[in-house]
C-alpha cells in the first residue's frame, strides 16, 4: 500500500531529460530509474537517493530497472553505494530487472551477489515483505 | 596498416558526453554487422574509458579534452580513447579489478573493457595523459563483404 506518494525529478538537468522517480511505500523507497543509467544520471541518482533515504526515514530500498537501457559501471555503482548504506541501516535492497543485457552486468559486478534481482516490482515488493525468499 | 574507415571526434569532458561517445561509436559498428549483444558490449566499453578520462583523468574539470577514434581495419574495429589528464600512477595496479580509487567508483572499468573486447591496451604517463586502445575482431562475413567492394 502507499502510505506517501511523491514524484520527484522528472525534469531537465543539464540539458537532458532526467528520468528519475522516487516513491516513499512506507518501510521501502522505490527508486525508477529510466534510460541511460551512466555518469551523468549516477550523480544526481545518488544525491537525490540519499536525500530522500534520510528525509523519509524508510529501511529499504527497492532498484526498478525495468525501464533502463543501459547502464555501466557508473549506474552499478551508485546501487552498490546505496546497498551498503541500507545494509548499515538493516535495511534491505533488492532489483526489478527483466533485461538480460542489463541482468549480465549486474552479474559481472558482482551485485548479484548481495542484491536478489526480480523480474517485476511485484515480485521484488513481495520479497521485501517476506513473502518470496 | 591503413584504416579502411575511420572517424574522430573531440569533446569537453562533460559527462553528458559519455553518452555522446558510445552512441557514435555503436552508429559507426553498427554497419559491421555486429550481433545486438556485441554491440551493446562495445558501448559499454566505450563508456567506461570515456568515463574514466572525465572522473580521473580530468577530474570533471570540462577544459580538458577527449578524443575518441574508431577505426576499422580488415579484421578489426579499434576504439582509442586519449586524454591529456594526469595519466596513472601504478599501470598495473589500475588494470587490477577492484582497485578503484573512490568509495563508489568500484574498479570495474578495465574489467569490463577487457571482458568485452577483443585487446585492451592502455598507455599512461603521470602528468601527461592516458590512452586507451580497444580492439574487436569483425564478424567474419563483414570481412569479406569489405573487401569484395574495396
Ligand atoms: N584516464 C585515466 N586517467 C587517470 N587515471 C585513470 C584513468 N583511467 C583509469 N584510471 C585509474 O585507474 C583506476 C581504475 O579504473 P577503473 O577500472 O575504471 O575503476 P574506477 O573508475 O571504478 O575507479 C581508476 O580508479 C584511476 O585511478
Ligand atoms: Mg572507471
Amino acid at each position: 500500500m502507499y502510505v506517501e506518494l511523491q514524484m520527484k525529478n522528472v525534469g531537465r538537468w543539464e540539458g537532458r531529460l532526467l528520468n528519475l522517480e522516487i516513491k516513499n511505500m512506507g518501510d521501502t523507497l522505490m527508486v525508477k530509474i529510466t534510460g541511460d543509467f551512466d555518469l551523468e544520471l549516477a550523480d544526481h541518482c545518488r544525491r537525490e537517493i540519499d536525500r530522500n533515504y534520510e528525509k523519509e526515514a524508510v529501511k529499504n530500498i527497492l532498484f526498478d530497472l525495468t525501464g533502463i537501457d543501459f547502464i555501466d559501471s557508473s549506474g552499478l555503482g551508485v546501487i552498490l553505494g546505496r546497498y551498503r548504506k541500507v545494509k548499515e541501516n538493516e535495511g534491505r535492497v533488492v532489483i526489478a530487472s527483466g533485461d538480460s543485457r542489463i541482468i549480465k552486468l549486474l552479474n559481472l559486478s558482482g551485485i548479484t551477489r548481495l542484491i536478489p534481482v526480480y523480474p517485476n516490482t511485484a515480485q521484488a515488493l513481495k520479497h521485501l515483505s517476506g513473502k518470496v525468499m | 596498416m591503413k584504416a579502411i574507415n575511420h572517424i574522430k571526434l573531440e569533446f569537453p569532458s562533460i559527462p553528458a558526453n559519455v553518452r555522446l561517445a558510445r552512441v557514435t561509436v555503436a552508429a559507426f559498428a553498427s554497419e559491421l554487422d555486429y550481433d545486438v549483444s556485441v554491440l551493446e558490449e562495445i558501448k559499454v566499453a566505450v563508456s567506461e574509458a570515456v568515463t574514466n578520462a572525465i572522473v580521473h583523468g580530468y577530474q570533471k574539470d570540462p577544459k580538458g579534452l577527449v578524443t575518441l577514434t574508431a577505426s576499422l581495419y580488415d579484421s578489426s574495429l579499434e576504439i582509442v580513447v586519449e586524454d591529456r589528464g594526469r595519466g596513472i600512477n601504478n599501470l598495473e595496479r589500475a588494470l587490477e579489478p577492484g582497485e578503484g580509487t573512490e568509495p563508489e567508483r568500484m574498479g570495474l572499468g578495465f574489467v569490463f573493457m577487457r571482458t568485452f573486447m577483443d585487446e585492451l591496451e592502455v598507455n599512461s604517463e603521470p602528468g601527461q595523459g592516458t590512452t586507451v586502445i580497444m580492439r574487436k575482431k569483425l564478424p567474419g562475413e563483414v570481412k569479406a563483404m569489405w573487401f569484395n567492394e574495396n
